[in-house]
């Protein structure tokens, strides 16, 4: 029943530091907060103030543009901070949880008994519903869409990316009652996209109406955005959700008992990390707990996420709202003598211009440096050896630059994310914010749509 | 090293904005970027970093004009010794290269690379490293005999027209070392084409080569319509004729050809289809054998003249040739074509490499037009399938 989509351009950045498969339960944090940020698009309205009591579940703050849209607490406790950035923009709402966490109640239910409107209005109110993603754009879904399809990349392939099989592993009613409810989302299929390279847990290959497709390959084979493409792209005026598989569990747990338990399990990763391995975590959580007394040097960069498309962190910052991993990283800023003309036999290139390639099967500890500096386009036919679209990245990009709606419409823009061509960003020759020129290129879209 | 990277740290901030010697920011970030890979580290985006840049990029494709280089400057010294009937070692005919070759290297750097840094100095950008590889090209495709202000003013000429007024490294239509050899090419005929300046010394008035020898290239004498058979091919493979400084041996520009698709930073499909166009071309030639030259041997265009060099080092420019990759095919095969093309059917021009690929280079946005126009429709086909007939 499962059809094999073999990737064959991409990129694997072998690095040191994957987490192994020890899940250890971390307990409560410090604090937990919400950043806005992770949401793009969203104009956040706060409905509590500091020092206000709240429970797992109740509403921090909504959309302006999309009032029913709301952020919820993961955790019960007090509000104690509003922290803000420039122009008095928000940047966290941080809760500090009570020593034993309050649920709201949103009512237990079988989503199969439930019509659309109802499973819709319930993860509305949860906060769950910011886990629904949508192509095009990738911000997050609009309740009144009806999307064509909806796509769960059941792997991840990014470095040092958390093993989906051993997350989800004990969840699987979880999952299923998960699915349950996204299926009546959609008119369309419910696609389930797992590894090819790996067996995988019987979990994602024994739900009831979802069609499962196998991806080989490098990454971005995991990425859903290269899945869509490759099973049922996007045109102009269609949309696709999407949904991370740890989510659809979140998603299942809130119809099965009927709470907002916002519990997964992180991937602590990188080769900074003194015992990578799994915890057992409240989304939002502080870092601080976990990476205390884990790390092996004080000049090292946190991220949120993979190395990829990950955000920068403080040691104390807080798990973003979409990432299911944490990487720590040495930071650069060292000076590198004549770098560019030695051998380089510990310098990661995806080209091989640097003899590193001599000795494939290793490990690399990377650091954050440029490795360059900024130049105009030279290069060609770089991005295209890593982006398996049927996409011009180069010419994509340069009509993002010129800011021509029309030729970026006509070249894919409706099907890309920043993501998809983060490792683009990572082989550029000339050092392009190749991530950013995407999303500038999706803002600017999402403003002429609207 | 330390003691080095102290004393740039110190003298940097006169450098920088509101430093003394800010005017010269990019001269400064040129010398120090070239001793060290600078600190700078991610802020946006991934946060690691592919170790390769354009300075790495750039010294490899050097690195690969090294066999040609260094043959070319061996060939010298043979074709002048076999021109005069001179006994001499190998050590000395490259000696003698050197001496003959070197001054066009400088000259050519000089002038370049000044260029360069005044005008990254006027816009306020970094120095790009893009004349590190067109300085090298330069020397490589004039005949030795050139003389020094000849490849100073070509030199002059490519990178501030071809370059510097489109805006620098990656934003030019042309290649700039052959538009340096088409400038002198055009404006020096007579230094540039015929039997003398290939050869060190047959240029210098009141010499004389032994009898017999002529200095003329394969490619001369074939357009002089003389038949292929005195053609030597493994002579014309291993490079012992006359001819620009780095084109002659086919080995030594096989084995740049080799650093560069092996490290990944030349087109291999540039390379293989500009060989079938020349080849295809070739054997429609020697089906259609209508004079002497279209008898030649298909693969003889190969070999002869500048067609393995230019395809190999310019052609595969990245800026100037087609940048999709469907295009690439498409170019390189009619930069094959071309070249065949004007060596058999324009006498006036023994040689249609350059103007094959000035040629293309010009064309190569056309034809990444029309592979962007058949992306765009393949999307559009995917909403609406053809209506059945």
């Amino acid at each position: 029943m499962s059809n094999i989509i073999r990737i064959k351009r991409g990129l694997n950045i072998k690095l040191k530091g994957t987490a192994e498969k020890i899940l250890v339960k971390a307990g409560l944090a410090d604090k937990y907060a919400i950043k806005p940020a992770d949401f793009m698009d969203v104009v956040p309205k706060l409905t509590v103030k500091e020092n206000d009591k709240v429970k797992a579940g109740t509403t921090l703050f909504f959309d302006k543009k999309s009032p029913e849209i709301k952020f919820t607490s993961p955790v019960s406790g007090t509000v104690t901070a509003i922290n803000r950035g420039e122009r008095r923009g928000i940047l966290e709402i941080v809760v500090s949880p009570d020593s034993e966490i309050l649920y709201e109640d949103f009512g237990k239910a079988n989503p199969v008994e439930l019509t659309k409107e109802q499973v819709i209005e319930k993860l509305l109110n949860s906060g769950l519903w910011p886990v629904i993603k949508q192509r095009p754009y990738a911000t997050i879904a609009h309740s009144k869409d009806t999307p064509k399809a909806i796509f769960i990349s059941a792997f991840d392939s990014a470095p040092l990316a958390p093993d989906y099989d051993f997350v989800i592993y004990g969840h699987e009613n979880e999952f299923k009652t998960g699915v349950q409810a996204l299926s009546k989302l959609t008119t369309g299929d419910i696609n389930l996209s797992v590894n090819a390279n790996s067996p995988s847990l019987s979990v994602f290959s024994e739900i009831p109406g979802t069609k499962v497709y196998q991806f080989s390959g490098p990454h971005p084979a995991g990425n859903v955005g290269i899945q869509i493409h490759h099973i049922n792209p996007v045109n102009k005026g269609e949309i696709v959700w999407y949904v991370n598989p740890q989510d659809v569990v979140l998603i299942g747990r809130l119809f099965a008992k009927g709470i907002y338990d916002a519990t997964v399990s992180v991937a602590l990763t990188g080769s900074e990390v003194k015992h990578p391995e799994y915890f057992k975590v409240i989304k939002g959580c502080s870092v601080g707990k976990i990476l205390h007394d884990n790390i092996l040097s004080d000049k090292v960069r946190c991220i949120s996420g993979n190395v990829l498309t990950g955000k920068t962190i403080c040691l104390e910052g807080y798990l973003g709202f979409y990432d299911y991993q944490i990487t720590v990283i040495p930071e650069g800023r060292h000076f590198d003598f004549l770098g560019w003309a030695l051998p380089g036999l510990n310098k990661f290139s995806a080209s091989r211009a640097f003899f590193s390639w001599l000795n494939k099967s290793r490990e690399y500890i990377l650091d954050t440096n440029y490795n360059g500096g900024h130049r105009a386009f030279v290069m060609t036919g770089e991005y295209d050896k890593v982006l398996p679209m049927d996409i011009l990245p180069q010419h994509l990009l340069k009509a993002i630059l010129a800011g021509d709606i029309e030729k970026m419409e006509k070249l894919g823009i409706y099907e890309v994310a920043e993501e998809d061509f983060a490792l683009c960003e990572f082989v550029c020759t000339s050092k392009m914010e190749v991530q950013e020129i995407i999303r500038n290129g999706l803002n600017m879209m999402i403003k002429e749509m609207n | 090293m330390k003691s080095l990277r102290n004393f740039i740290s110190k003298i940097k901030p006169h450098f920088q904005e509101g430093g003394k010697y800010q005017k010269f920011r990019s001269t400064f970030d040129a010398f120090e970027t070239f001793l060290f890979v600078p600190d700078k580290v991610t802020a946006s985006g991934s946060h690691l970093r592919d170790s390769i840049d354009l300075k790495r990029t750039m010294s490899i494709v050097v690195m690969a004009l090294m066999p040609a280089l260094i043959f070319g400057m061996w060939n010298v010294g043979f074709e002048n010794a076999k021109a005069f009937g001179i006994e001499r070692t190998l050590v000395q005919n490259l000696g003698f290269g050197f001496l003959k070759v070197f001054p066009i290297i400088v000259v050519s750097y000089v002038t370049g690379l000044g260029i360069e840094f005044i005008s990254a100095q006027i816009r306020g950008h970094e120095v790009n490293e893009g004349f590190l590889v067109t300085g090298m090209l330069i020397p490589l495709i004039m005949p030795v005999t050139i003389p020094l202000w000849m490849v100073a003013l070509a030199t002059a000429f490519a990178v501030i027209i071809a370059k510097e007024i489109f805006g620098g490294t990656g934003m030019n239509i042309l290649n700039v070392a052959l538009t340096a050899r088409a400038f002198l090419f055009f404006a020096y005929p007579s230094r540039m084409s015929g039997d003398k300046v290939w050869i060190s010394g047959l240029m210098d008035k009141g010499t004389s080569a032994v009898d017999g020898f002529t200095g003329a290239t394969p490619l001369a004498s074939l357009a002089q319509n003389q038949p292929f058979s005195h053609l030597n091919a493994s002579d014309m493979f291993f490079g012992f004729i006359p001819g620009s400084i780095g084109e002659t041996s086919k080995v030594a520009i096989i084995i740049g050809a080799v650093i560069l698709l092996w490290t990944g930073i030349a087109s291999w499909k540039i390379i293989v289809s500009g060989c079938l166009g020349a080849l295809s071309l070739g054997f429609l030639f020697n089906i259609i054998h209508a004079n002497s030259y279209m008898v030649v041997p298909a693969y003889y265009h190969l070999i002869m003249g500048g067609f393995a060099f230019g395809i190999v080092f310019m052609a595969t420019d990245p800026v100037t040739a087609s940048q999709t990759e469907t295009g690439k095919w498409i170019y390189g095969f009619l930069i094959g074509v071309m070249a065949v093309l004007v060596r058999v059917l324009n006498p006036a021009y023994p040689e249609g490499v350059m103007l094959a690929i000035l040629l293309m280079n010009v064309w190569a946005p056309l034809i990444d037009y029309f592979v962007v126009e058949s992306n765009i429709n393949r999307r559009l086909k995917r909403v609406k399938p053809a209506p059945k007939i």
